[in-house]
């Protein structure tokens, strides 16, 4: 019988214990909402009961929520919802009848007309039939087949199943995945969960956080020394460097990928954030089209969206999708079969997805304010991006990459050696140290880049640039006298 | 040669369910009859699934209000929505980082929302503590049972990990474990008296651990699936026993607490723990789990349920919180239904009045198709229904003639997989077969689910019951 005191209560005898509980749980860490966020919370609740701090809120720059923040939905978005929720008020007219078709159409597809039904595990069909459309349309017309692709709840569910399906063997058979540092930390903790090997491969940050195939082949062939390579995670736009992969690029890797016999992983959820001038999403599916069936027919990949990023910020849906390509008949009834267990993705969540492949067209009556509203989140993105890079750059001792697409800034902080060298004696990451200390002076939570994985010896932090303009001015200030107050006070 | 010609192993070992056959013929008749192709039927009935909706209930209009209200906030703008309605969807917006539903949430959920639903579990179960903390918002109860399960299957282990489920059970969770690693250990709940649990019987599914796997894990559903049975406080008190002296950690599936028929009551497991006292009460370690996708919401769509964990180590709840953390939060409709199902209009409230005639009306049509489905199955030859005391479906015994289970055998089924698809081709019913919920070998059941219209189920066991009749004929 174990015994094991924590906080001076005995637990004698339990059947579940950090020794009989699954080793792989112990080693699953998402610092996007970990230590810092709990403290944050805590400091709410402090705020709440009317403890007196330097400040009068906290300001969670640590999540991507665009809602969060203060961002509006998108208006016939919503009422499209409403109208499939509560389906009495397709007798309102203050509905427009574009929102009432696509709810009608919605709710035909649902079991008894009811969002409240189960859907198909794989998703309600016509969806997926939508989904392909707009892949095509996105892609200049390569076809997409509206049974290569999953609905999921939200992209990370596509993600991890995805990888529960391909991660197997054992000791030096066991599979390897290849992943970005930094990255998003949803793909670590899979790893970790699955008992993967993770195998990383570094951005290059004075190249703006540029991908070389060369750093991608060190990182392969080290690896291969201890487990099998076989599958390559690329996220982009990036999280979190935000950085927009050039065509270049996505060949380079698409070449290296059939090289090496890897499965391709594209996450591409930011796909509507770009804000640098000369920089173009490219879907990963395009690319691999445009370079010949000697790719499109033998590469296999799975491309992510979400409705939780890009304009929408629909993150409380769970909306999501993989399109997989050139799967092997087997392994895709395997997939089936997997995606089975979890019932469906929520059918809220579907229906969201369905309006972001299927927004309002040029001849309809919502089309110009669903226009004029993406084009307001979207600039306002765009120009806080530039902004953040801007108001960084003149801060000694941060530099900060130009921010060209995504939701984050991920600057480089140089941090005095006796910061490093507390951090060390208190067994803290030294850029965790950094943004607690922001935390309780400022109110500002962001997520160390310890938390994203970095070059040995560098630190760095994630800030979201969603919070509105001006607050995100006083909030890029607060952190300028910081980081000069936390030098001077390390000196 | 493709990559993908190895994959998790854990993944092969599912078990491909029988139901993915006739899901395929479905699919298949479907399309014939948009296509015109006569068949004996008009449509398709399905009960396969426990989806309320799916078989025609009509969803709470409360529910749906409030729903629409916080999905488009002006509609509370003017008096068309019901006061309390708007109020509800007011405090529920206020409760959401950015006004929107579209944010994330906290990980456990929305915390005004997991206040109050564990105000209504401390309610439920007579004044037990419920802490807050303890519980967890999530996307569908299976999603937070995959979950626990994770944690609690342990692939590095020497010994497989084992969990116990009842025979039948529902096939999601068996499936679960399978694709974590774990082992199903099968204990076979007893048919002639009602589906009943005995305790001698899960000793022997213990016993047929050893040198297997290593048991962790005692999974219940209460009331059941597919079986109807509802539990007694008395073999709930004997799984606790059991569970505590053979050092078993308790799951506890009451998701249909909600769907009761008979004159049994729902007693949650917590409460009997709790009730049983120290030192059971203080050690036991147990996760609950419950739904918004049954009763009489029957929002399965929504994607919300909830587990809650008592007795557990504090060490492993934060790791358990981290892994819940790496799911980002559940969908925020689907945690509203919960907060919805937990707190429902009270008497006085405007939309009271309708919500109760809603609900009494379902609850009359189950408790009608219950007794209807038992009746005219338990009169026909070769049929048999065990009371269906609680849940959403009915599982009955089919005894198929020996001539029936061989033509099963040469077409290379399962004898009740045969019945089902014959069933499907002939009478356009879609039900599922008993080979894919674990039975006594021999035995062959199917499953229906009894959550519909009480004229849908007239037409379904009208269907049933003719070709049952002529079924029995042909193989005798």
């Amino acid at each position: 019988m174990t015994s094991l005191a924590v906080n001076g209560v005995t637990c004698r005898g339990k059947v579940l214990t950090l020794d009989s509980m699954n080793p792989n749980v112990r080693r699953v860490e998402y610092a996007v909402r970990g230590p810092i966020v709990q403290r944050a919370v805590q400091i709410e609740k402090e705020l709440r009961e009317g403890v007196k701090k330097p400040f009068t809120e906290v300001i969670k720059a640590n999540i991507g929520d665009a809602h969060a923040m203060g961002q509006k939905p998108i208006t016939f978005f919503r009422q499209v919802l409403a109208l499939c929720s509560y389906p009495d008020l397709l007798e309102d007219n203050k509905f427009p009848e574009d929102a009432k078709k696509r709810a009608r159409r919605i709710l035909d597809a649902c079991g008894g007309h009811s969002i409240g039904a189960y859907s198909a595990s794989q998703g309600i069909e016509c969806i997926r039939q939508d989904v392909a459309r707009y892949i095509e349309k996105r892609d200049g017309g390569i076809p997409s087949n509206p049974d290569n692709i999953y609905l999921s709840t939200g992209a990370s569910d596509a993600i991890v199943t995805m990888l529960k399906l391909l991660v197997c063997g054992e000791g030096r058979d066991r599979t390897g995945v290849m992943i970005s540092i930094p990255q998003y930390p949803l793909y670590s903790a899979a790893l970790a969960d699955l008992g993967a090997v993770q195998i990383n491969y570094y951005l290059d940050e004075d190249k703006c956080w540029g991908l070389d195939v060369t750093e991608l082949r060190r990182a392969l062939n080290a690896a291969k020394q201890h487990c099998k390579p076989r599958v390559l995670c690329i996220i982009n736009p990036g999280n979190p460097t935000g950085q927009v992969q050039s065509r270049e690029c996505i060949e380079d890797v698409i070449r290296f990928a059939k090289e090496e016999n890897l499965f391709l992983m594209a996450d591409e959820v930011y796909q509507d954030n770009v804000y640098a001038k000369g920089c173009k999403f490219h879907s990963f599916k395009k690319v691999l089209f445009e370079m010949g069936p000697e790719y499109s027919s033998s590469l296999e990949m799975a491309s992510f969206h979400s409705t939780s990023k890009c304009y929408m910020g629909e993150c409380g849906f769970r909306g999501g999708y993989m399109e997989v390509l050139n799967m092997d008949p087997e392994v895709k009834a395997q997939l089936t079969k997997l995606v089975s267990v979890r019932l469906c993705p929520p059918v809220s969540g579907q229906a969201m997805l369905d309006l972001v492949v299927n927004p309002p067209l040029p001849d309809e009556p919502s089309y110009a304010s669903y226009v004029k509203e993406r084009t307001a989140v979207l600039a306002a993105l765009a120009e806080k991006s530039h902004l953040t890079e801007e108001m960084f750059n003149t801060v000694p001792g941060i530099t900060c990459n130009p921010v060209q697409g995504a939701m984050y800034t991920f600057p480089r902080i140089t941090l005095p050696q006796k910061a490093i060298a507390k951090a060390q004696e208190e067994g803290q990451a030294p850029d965790m140290l950094y943004c607690m200390k922001l935390l309780e002076e400022e109110g500002i939570c962001l997520v160390p880049g310890s938390g994203f994985g970095q070059k040995e010896g560098t630190f760095h932090f994630r800030m979201t640039i969603l919070p509105p303009t001006e607050k995100l001015k006083v909030v890029l200030q607060k952190i300028r006298d910081f980081h000069l107050r936390f030098t001077q006070e390390f000196s | 040669m493709s990559v993908l010609q190895e994959i998790s192993s854990n993944v092969k070992n599912m078990k491909t369910l029988e139901y993915s056959l006739l899901a395929r013929w479905t699919k298949q008749i479907k399309e014939d009859l948009r296509q015109g192709v006569k068949k004996p039927f008009k449509e398709v009935i399905d009960v396969s699934w426990g989806d309320p909706h799916r078989g025609g209930v009509k969803p709470l209009t409360f529910v749906r209000q409030v729903l629409a209200a916080c999905l488009y906030p002006q509609l509370m703008n003017g008096e068309k929505l019901p006061v309390d309605v708007r109020q509800r969807a007011q405090k529920l917006l206020d409760g959401c980082a950015g006004w929107s539903v579209g944010s994330y949430s906290a990980t456990g959920g929305l915390p005004e929302i997991v206040q109050r639903v564990s105000e209504f579990i401390s309610r439920r179960d007579g004044g037990v503590q419920s802490n807050p903390e303890n519980i967890f918002l999530c996307c569908g109860s299976q999603w937070a049972l995959t979950r626990i399960l994770n944690v609690l299957v342990n692939a590095e282990a020497p010994y497989p990990t084992g969990v116990l489920t009842p025979a039948p059970c529902y096939s999601t969770t068996t499936l679960s474990i399978e694709g974590l690693g774990g082992v199903v250990v099968p204990y076979y709940l007893s048919e002639e008296r009602g589906w009943e649990l005995q305790v001698e019987e899960l000793h022997r599914a213990l016993e047929s651990c050893k040198g297997a796997c290593h048991p962790i894990a005692l999974y219940v559903i209460n009331p059941g699936n597919p079986a109807g049975q509802v539990q007694s406080r008395k073999s709930m008190q004997e799984v606790i026993r059991f569970a505590s002296e053979k050092r078993l950690f308790l799951l506890a599936d009451e998701v249909y607490q909600g769907c009761i028929y008979g004159e049994k009551e729902f007693v949650s497991y917590k409460r009997v723990l709790s009730e049983m006292g120290p030192p059971l009460s203080d050690t036991v370690e147990l996760a609950s789990f419950h739904s918004a996708s049954k009763g009489f919401m029957g929002e399965c769509g929504l994607r919300g349920g909830y587990v809650e964990l008592v007795n557990l180590d504090p060490a492993v709840k934060k790791y358990i919180y981290t892994l819940f953390c790496a799911d980002s939060s559940p969908p925020v409709l689907g945690q509203i239904a919960l907060d919805l199902m937990t707190n429902p209009p009270q008497p006085g409230d405007p939309s009271y009045l309708l919500y109760y005639q809603e609900t009494q009306h379902i609850r009359s049509t189950v408790v009608k198709n219950v007794k209807k489905a038992c009746e005219v199955i338990n009169s026909l030859q070769g049929f048999s229904c065990q009371a269906v005391e609680g849940g959403a479906f009915a599982f009955p015994r089919i005894h198929l003639p020996a001539k029936a289970i061989q033509k099963a055998k040469e077409a290379g089924m399962q004898p009740d997989t045969f019945y089902c698809l014959r069933l499907l081709e002939e009478a356009g019913v879609l039900a599922s077969p008993g080979s894919d919920y674990g039975q006594e070998e021999g035995t062959f059941h199917i499953r229906f689910c009894i959550l519909l219209p009480h004229d849908v189920l007239g037409e379904l066991l009208q269907r049933l019951s003719d070709f049952h009749t002529q079924f029995m004929k042909d193989f005798s």
